[in-house]
C-alpha cells in the first residue's frame, strides 16, 4: 500500500473554525504535516495549486480557507527538514513554459536527493488565465495536446544530460513548443521526477496511461474504484508498460473515533461545519448561477430553474471539491440535470437546502475506529480498486497526528504497509524504476 | 551620509556550479557568522547551475538570520509566479527574503523558451521595472490583516481587504490579487545592479539595494548621489534606498600580495571592479571608501567563495567588527531590519485609510 498526505489547503475541506486550526501559511503548519508524515513513512508529501481567488459576481469569495505559499518553493525548504518523504508539487501546464519548469523540478530533485514529485494539472479558464502573459486562450482540448507535449519536453529536458554527467544540447519542436539549446541541469537523482496526474475524463485517463507515474483520482465506492483501476491499467499496453508503472492513488478523507460510532458522529459534525450555511448557499448558487442569497438554508430548494449560460461564480465550478475530475462529473448534464437530481434528492428525503448540500457534496471517507479504516483501506487495496491513497486531513496541521499514531501501526500490523524506508528516493518507495536515459 | 551610519555588507555565494544543498548551506551559514547582511546568489537560464530561489529556500531552515537574495529573471519568466515565489520565499525563511532583479538578453536564452525574440536591454529592464511594480503591488494586495476567521459570520477572510491590482504592462497584464498572502516584510527586498545604463533608472525608482561597480571612491559616491538623486525624482525619500559597492575579490594568494588597492582585473567581473590582496587591506578599503561617504556597504563576490569567503569572514569582517566598524551580532530579525529599511506601509490599506 502507497500513502500520501495532502497538506490541506485552499477548500472547505478545512475545518478553520476548529481551535485546533493552525496558520495554513507559516512555514511551521508544513514543517509539522511533513514531519508527521515521514514518521508514518508516507510516500509522499503533496501542494495542490491556486492561480486565482474564487469570486462570485465581481467578488472574492470570502467562506473558505484562502491563501496559500508557492508549492516548489515550500518544498524545497520542506527538503531542509525532511529526509526520506517524497515531495509534489501540483504545477499547472497552461500557465507555466517546459524549459523554466523542468528546471525548477529538477532542481527539487536535485535539493531533496531524489524526491520530487509534479502533479500535471491544466487550467481551464481565461479567469484565470487574466493573471498571466498567455491569458486564457486554450481550449480544452488544447489544454490536454500542450499538457502532453509540456511533459514529453519536459522528460526531454531531463535527458538532455547524459547520466555521466556531460550537457548535450536539445532541440524540440511541435505543435505547441518550438525550443532549443542547453539544458542547466545534470540529470537529476530519480532520473525525471515523479510525474503525478489528476483527472479521470477519457483524455485524462489516456494521457495518465501514456505519460503519468501516479494518478490521483477521486473514486468513492468499492465498485467504482475497481472499474477505473481496471480501465487505467489496461490502458498501459498499448504504450508498452506494465500494470504496475502506474500507481492509482485516489484523494480521500477519514475520521477516527475510539469506536464506529464516535466517529460516525464526528463525521458528521464536521460535515455540517465544513457545510456553513453561507456555504450551502453559494454551492447552490454555483448550480443555479443565479443570486440566491435570499433563500433561507434551513428552507426548500429554489423551484426555479438554474441559468446555464451564468458566470456568477469564477475559479471553481463545483463548490466544496478541489478534485477536478469531478468538476467533469458534476457538470455531467449541465446545471439543469444536476439542479434536477438535487430537487429529486431533496424531496425523496425531506431535506433543506444545507443538508441537500451536505448529503451530495461529500466524497469518500474512511470513517471508523482505527481498525474499521486499516480494514477499509486494506480491502480497497486487495480488491484492486485502487493502488494506495493521498489522504486529505480536515485539520491544519495536525489532521494526520492521529492517522499516523493509531492507523498506520495497524497497517504495519497486517503487512500491508512498511515500517521503514528501503530506499532513498520516491521512485523507490513507489516501486518504479528510473526512467531509461534516452539522449 | 554621517560617518556613524551603519555599514552594510553582503557576499555573493555562486561559482562554479555546484549541485549539493550542503555546499550552499555552508556558505550561507559561514557568512551568517559574520553577521552580513544578506547572501545573494547568481543564477541565468544560460549556464549549468540549480534555480537560485530554491537553492536558497533549501538552505532557508538550515540558518536564522541571513538575508536570502536569489537572482530573478523578469524577462521570459510570469511576473504573478515570480511574485509568489518570492513571496514564498519570505515565509518560509520568516522575513529574509530578497530578489536580485535581472533581465535575459541573448538569443540564447529566448530560444529556450520560444515565446519571444531577444530584446534591447533597455525595453527589458522597463519591463523588469514593470515586474518589480506588480509584484509590491501583489505583495500589498492582502492586507495585512485581511485574514480574520470570524466564526460569527462564517468568513474566514474579510474581503474589502483583498484587492485586484488590475496591472496593465507594456507587455503583460495581471489581475490579481495575489494567491500569497502579505509576506512578512511586507516587501521583500528588491537588489538590483544598477551599473549599467539601461538598468539605472530601473534601480532608483524600485530598488531597496542598489549595487555599483565602481574603481574609486569618488565614482562610486557620484553613482550613489546619482541614484539618491532619481529615486527623490521619483517620489521616493532616498535614505530608503541602500547603494552597495560590488567588488569581485580575491584574497587567495594573500601572503604576496600587492599593495593594497585596486586594480584591473581579469575579465572575471564584466565592467566591474576588482580586488586582489590580503583580507586585512580589503578591510582597509571598505573602512576608508565607506568613512568617505562613498557607499552604504559593500556586495564582495568572492572568485573562490569556499576559500574566500572564509577569509573575508574570519580575517576582513572579523577586523572591522574589532574596529567597531560593524555589528557582532543582528539585532533584528529580518533582512530589512539588517539594512535599516521600514516595513513598507500598505498601498491599498492607505487608500482606504483616505477613504
Amino acid at each position: 500500500m502507497h500513502l500520501a498526505a495532502h497538506f490541506p489547503g485552499v477548500n472547505n475541506t478545512t475545518v478553520w473554525a476548529d481551535p485546533r486550526s493552525r496558520s495554513q501559511i507559516d512555514f511551521s503548519s508544513f514543517e509539522h504535516l511533513a514531519r508527521t508524515a515521514e514518521r508514518g513513512t508516507f510516500d509522499f508529501f503533496f501542494l495542490a495549486e491556486g492561480l486565482r481567488l474564487r469570486e462570485r459576481n465581481g467578488r472574492i469569495h470570502d467562506l473558505d480557507v484562502v491563501g496559500r505559499p508557492e508549492s516548489l518553493t515550500v518544498l524545497a525548504a520542506l527538503a531542509a527538514v525532511t529526509d526520506r518523504l517524497g515531495l509534489a508539487a501540483t504545477v499547472s501546464a497552461t500557465f507555466n513554459e517546459p524549459y523554466e519548469l523542468a528546471r525548477r523540478l529538477a532542481t527539487l530533485d536535485h535539493l531533496s536527493d531524489g524526491r520530487a514529485a509534479w502533479n500535471v494539472v491544466t487550467s481551464s479558464d481565461s479567469f484565470t488565465g487574466e493573471n498571466f502573459r498567455r491569458g486564457g486562450y486554450l481550449d480544452r482540448a488544447h489544454r490536454y495536446t500542450r499538457a502532453a507535449e509540456f511533459v514529453a519536453t519536459a522528460r526531454e529536458l531531463w535527458d538532455a544530460w547524459t547520466p555521466d554527467g556531460a550537457p548535450r544540447p536539445f532541440r524540440h519542436r511541435g505543435q505547441h513548443f518550438a525550443i532549443e539549446g542547453e539544458f542547466t541541469v545534470p540529470r537529476s537523482p530519480q532520473g525525471h521526477p515523479v510525474v503525478i496526474q489528476a483527472g479521470d475524463s477519457p483524455e485524462g485517463r489516456e494521457f495518465a496511461a501514456s505519460a503519468a507515474d501516479v494518478v490521483f483520482t477521486r473514486h468513492g465506492t468499492l465498485e467504482a474504484g475497481r472499474t477505473f483501476y481496471a480501465d487505467v491499467k489496461a490502458r498501459l499496453a498499448k504504450y508498452g508498460r506494465e500494470p504496475d508503472e502506474l500507481k492509482i492513488m485516489p484523494g480521500v478523507t477519514f475520521v477516527l473515533g475510539d469506536s464506529d460510532a464516535e466517529a460516525q458522529e464526528r463525521a458528521a459534525e464536521i460535515r455540517r461545519q465544513q457545510v456553513s450555511p453561507q456555504t450551502a448557499l453559494l454551492a447552490l448558487e454555483q448550480i443555479w448561477g443565479r443570486d440566491l442569497s435570499s433563500y433561507d438554508p434551513d428552507g426548500p430548494l429554489p423551484d426555479i430553474d438554474p441559468d446555464p449560460e451564468s458566470s456568477l461564480v469564477q475559479g471553481r465550478v463545483k463548490h466544496g471539491d478541489p478534485s477536478p475530475s469531478s468538476r467533469l462529473r458534476s457538470s455531467r448534464g449541465g446545471p439543469i440535470a444536476v439542479a434536477a437530481r438535487w430537487r429529486a434528492l431533496s424531496e425523496e428525503k425531506g431535506l433543506s437546502i444545507r443538508q441537500t448540500v451536505i448529503e451530495t457534496t461529500g466524497r469518500q471517507s474512511f470513517i471508523g475506529s482505527p481498525r474499521t479504516v486499516a480494514e477499509q483501506l486494506t480491502e480497497f487495496v486487495a480488491a484492486d480498486a485502487a493502488d494506495g491513497f493521498i489522504l486529505v486531513p480536515h485539520l491544519t496541521p495536525g489532521g494526520l497526528d492521529d492517522f499516523v499514531d493509531r492507523v498506520v501501526p495497524l497497517l504495519r500490523e497486517r503487512g500491508v504497509f512498511r515500517s521503514e524506508y528501503t530506499g532513498p528516493t520516491l521512485r523507490s518507495h513507489l516501486g518504479l524504476a528510473e526512467p531509461v536515459w534516452k539522449g | 551620509m554621517p560617518a556613524t551610519a551603519p555599514l552594510h555588507l553582503a557576499a555573493e555565494i555562486g561559482g562554479p556550479p555546484r549541485y549539493d544543498p550542503g555546499h550552499y548551506i555552508g556558505l550561507a551559514r559561514l557568512a551568517e557568522h559574520g553577521a552580513l547582511d544578506f547572501v545573494t546568489l547568481g543564477d541565468s537560464f544560460a549556464r549549468p547551475g540549480l534555480d537560485a530561489l530554491a537553492v536558497l529556500s533549501r538552505v532557508a531552515p538550515a540558518t536564522g538570520r541571513i538575508g536570502l537574495v536569489p537572482t530573478v529573471t523578469t524577462t521570459h519568466t510570469e511576473p504573478f509566479h515570480v511574485s509568489s515565489a518570492v513571496a514564498t520565499l519570505d515565509w518560509v525563511s520568516r522575513g529574509r527574503a530578497g530578489w536580485n532583479i535581472d533581465v535575459s538578453t541573448t538569443g540564447a536564452e529566448a530560444r529556450l523558451f520560444g515565446r519571444r525574440p531577444a530584446a534591447p536591454a533597455d525595453e527589458l529592464w522597463r519591463e523588469a521595472g514593470e515586474s518589480a511594480d506588480v509584484g509590491a503591488r501583489l505583495w500589498d494586495s492582502w492586507e495585512d490583516d485581511a485574514e480574520i476567521r470570524d466564526v460569527a459570520t462564517g468568513r474566514f477572510i474579510d474581503r474589502d481587504k483583498l484587492h485586484h491590482v488590475d496591472f496593465e504592462g507594456a507587455s503583460f497584464s495581471v489581475r490579481g490579487p495575489a494567491i500569497v498572502p502579505r509576506p512578512p516584510q511586507g516587501h521583500p527586498v528588491t537588489v538590483v545592479d544598477g551599473t549599467s545604463g539601461p538598468a539605472r533608472e530601473t534601480a532608483a525608482r524600485h530598488g531597496d539595494v542598489v549595487l555599483v561597480r565602481a574603481t574609486a571612491p569618488e565614482q562610486a559616491a557620484a553613482a550613489r548621489a546619482d541614484l539618491r538623486r532619481r529615486a527623490a525624482a521619483h517620489g521616493r525619500d532616498p535614505d530608503t534606498l541602500r547603494v552597495l559597492v560590488a567588488l569581485t575579490v580575491d584574497l587567495g594568494d594573500a601572503e604576496t600580495a600587492p599593495e593594497p588597492g585596486l586594480e584591473s582585473g581579469p575579465p572575471l567581473a564584466a565592467g566591474g571592479s576588482y580586488y586582489r590582496g590580503g583580507p586585512v587591506d580589503l578591510a582597509e578599503l571598505i573602512a576608508r571608501w565607506h568613512r568617505g561617504g562613498a557607499a552604504d556597504g559593500f556586495h564582495l563576490t568572492p572568485i573562490t567563495p569556499g576559500r574566500d569567503l572564509e577569509r573575508i569572514v574570519n580575517g576582513t569582517v572579523a577586523l572591522l567588527q574589532h574596529r567597531s566598524l560593524f555589528r557582532t551580532f543582528y539585532p533584528g530579525g529580518t533582512l530589512r531590519e539588517h539594512l535599516g529599511l521600514a516595513r513598507p506601509a500598505n498601498r491599498y490599506a492607505l487608500e482606504g485609510g483616505r477613504a
